[in-house]
């Protein structure tokens, strides 16, 4: 009987370990052969030069710099709306029709497939609002794709901040508004913040809705305004790996590197923020 | 007996939840103005149900039927006129569990005027101190003020939230089983600090215990299922009362 009840154990010990250890194997060989093969492609001249030679030589800094307008683009267009929509929800809302047709809609956008919201920007912002290929339409796309995760994860961290804190503010006399702004979002806002780089993540690394919107094969330039077209990291990848013949394996896996330690920082930053406001939490 | 000049009036109170937890049925009662008034009976009687509608916290809740009056110094609460805002200023509120702001001992005890607009600092310092002296927390705290308000004791929490509201100079300060999680030495603070403060101001006080309510009644008014039983003087009450349900709880019977 003991014999039998120790060898299931092993065995349950035993599967759950490999499953966890089957979800960490793929990220280190991923990035170890990401950096393999790159082979040293990734110095400071790759950052900071145009590619040369049809994109055979030379560096990726317009790829670079597209990537972080349309980066920088989608968080002035996701972070307003999607906050003010999360308190909207947890703060404001009454649980009317209206509200859950709000949530739903939400959950919807969610999973809408990432090259559909390329085209619902190509149909809008591109053609129907004449921006044009530009960054400022790819912002707007990758925008919206942004807002269910940040105001989901907002709403989220708005909701565990303590009813008591607003029953106390309300009862010195703070009105709603007030309470908001001096107890409740001072306390989800590392939340929220972990939220908004998660998201914001998410949208740097796509290449789909960017696809139709914003992304240019190849620029000899860097983008002068919001209405012209840019390069960016994702498509340039997509581009330099199938569309390219001849190319050297290192230019793509040392742009693959560098668009994964842009996505990856912005991941530690997240979790730093994460922590360190954790810490210093009292409820 | 005189009875003492009243500082709110309700009349033919009743408040129902949508959920159709504790309530309040045609409810008629004084508070009398420098007195500790003292609502007393088992839970779910509706005692905590009256304080958040003397301040108007209940509008936050999910509250199905309110009507009746309630006039403090004549004046209607209940009216859609009523400055709420201003109306939570003079009718101030402790909870049975401390709940600190969290922000320093200092930022909590000037967080009402902060939110009334008060931006001068030796307005803030000054009623801080003078808060803090009231609630008997000066000694203990005066010179940690920036610290966080989570470092207190449980009970030196309860001290500060008590001037916290005594910051904002209320008329009326409302108490729900303010030492219902304190030992007894910081009850007997508590306790002594509430017979201080009725000179300036009405308290009410809701008890966490039939002994707590002998103690401490000027006057004491019994709770039972959202009907006010009996209400009369402490002395009265606690010796004499004149309903059986009354002597049956205070003598533990039942409760």
């Amino acid at each position: 009987m003991r014999a039998s009840r120790q060898v299931s154990q092993r065995i349950a010990f035993g599967l759950i370990s490999l499953a966890a250890l089957v979800v960490v194997i793929p990220i280190f060989y991923i990035i170890g052969y990401i950096v393999v093969q790159s082979a040293g492609a990734v110095s400071w001249t790759f950052l900071s030069e145009m590619p040369r030679d049809g994109m055979k030589a030379g560096g990726v800094l317009p790829a670079i710099v597209g990537t972080l307008l349309l980066t920088l683009g989608t968080a002035i267009i996701a972070v307003p709306i999607g906050v003010g929509g999360a308190i909207y929800l947890s703060e404001y809302a009454k649980d009317t029709w209206v509200t859950r047709a709000i949530r739903i809609a939400i959950i919807n956008l969610a999973g809408i497939p990432s090259v559909v919201y390329g085209l619902f920007g190509l149909g809008l912002f591109v053609i129907f609002l004449n921006f044009g290929t530009s960054i400022l339409a790819g912002s707007l796309t990758l925008g919206i794709m942004t807002l269910p995760v940040i105001i989901s994860t907002s709403e989220e961290a708005l909701r565990a901040v303590p009813q008591s804190f607003r029953l106390v503010s309300n009862s010195l006399g703070g009105t709603r508004w007030q309470t908001i702004r001096r107890v409740v979002l001072p306390q989800a806002l590392p939340g929220i913040i972990t939220g908004i780089i998660l998201g914001i993540e998410r949208a740097a690394g796509e290449t789909a809705p960017i696809l139709f919107t914003a992304a240019a094969f190849f620029l000899p330039r860097l983008p002068a305004s919001l209405f012209d077209q840019t390069m960016a990291l994702p498509y340039h990848l997509y581009v330099i790996s199938t569309q390219v013949p001849g190319m050297p394996i290192s230019i793509q896996y040392g742009t693959a590197l560098v668009l994964l330690l842009f996505v990856l920082s912005m991941n530690l930053l997240a979790t730093l923020i994460r922590r360190h406001y954790r810490k210093q939490r009292v409820w | 007996m005189d009875r003492p000049e009243a500082k709110l009036e309700i009349r033919d109170l009743t408040v129902r939840y949508a959920d159709g937890t504790e309530s309040l049925q045609r409810f008629s009662l004084d508070i009398y103005a420098n007195q500790i008034n003292v609502l007393f009976g088992p839970s779910g009687g509706g005692k905590s149900t009256l304080l958040r509608t003397l301040n108007r916290l209940n509008d936050l809740a999910n509250v199905e039927k309110q009507s009746g009056s309630i006039q403090l110094d004549g004046e209607e609460i209940l009216s859609p006129d009523c400055d709420v805002i201003q109306l939570r200023r003079r009718l101030s509120i402790v909870f049975a569990r401390p709940v600190p702001l969290p922000m320093s001992i200092y930022d909590n005890v000037v967080y009402g005027l902060r939110l009334a607009g008060v931006r001068d600092k030796a307005t803030l310092d000054a009623t801080v101190k003078r808060a803090l002296v009231q609630a008997v927390l000066w000694d203990e705290v005066g010179d940690r003020l920036t610290e966080s308000a989570y470092a207190l004791s449980g009970g030196q929490q309860q001290r500060l939230c008590l001037a916290r509201s005594l910051a904002l100079r209320p008329e009326v300060i409302m108490l729900d089983e303010p030492t219902s999680g304190l030992d007894p030495i910081s009850t007997l603070k508590v306790e002594q600090t509430l017979r201080e403060l009725k000179e300036a101001y009405t308290v009410i006080l809701v008890p966490h215990s039939v002994q707590q309510a002998a103690r401490m009644a000027d006057w004491a008014a019994f709770f039972l299922q959202g009907e006010l039983v009996e209400w009369d003087t402490g002395h009265r009450i606690f010796t004499n009362p004149s309903e059986r349900r009354t002597e049956e709880y205070i003598t533990g019977r039942f409760g």
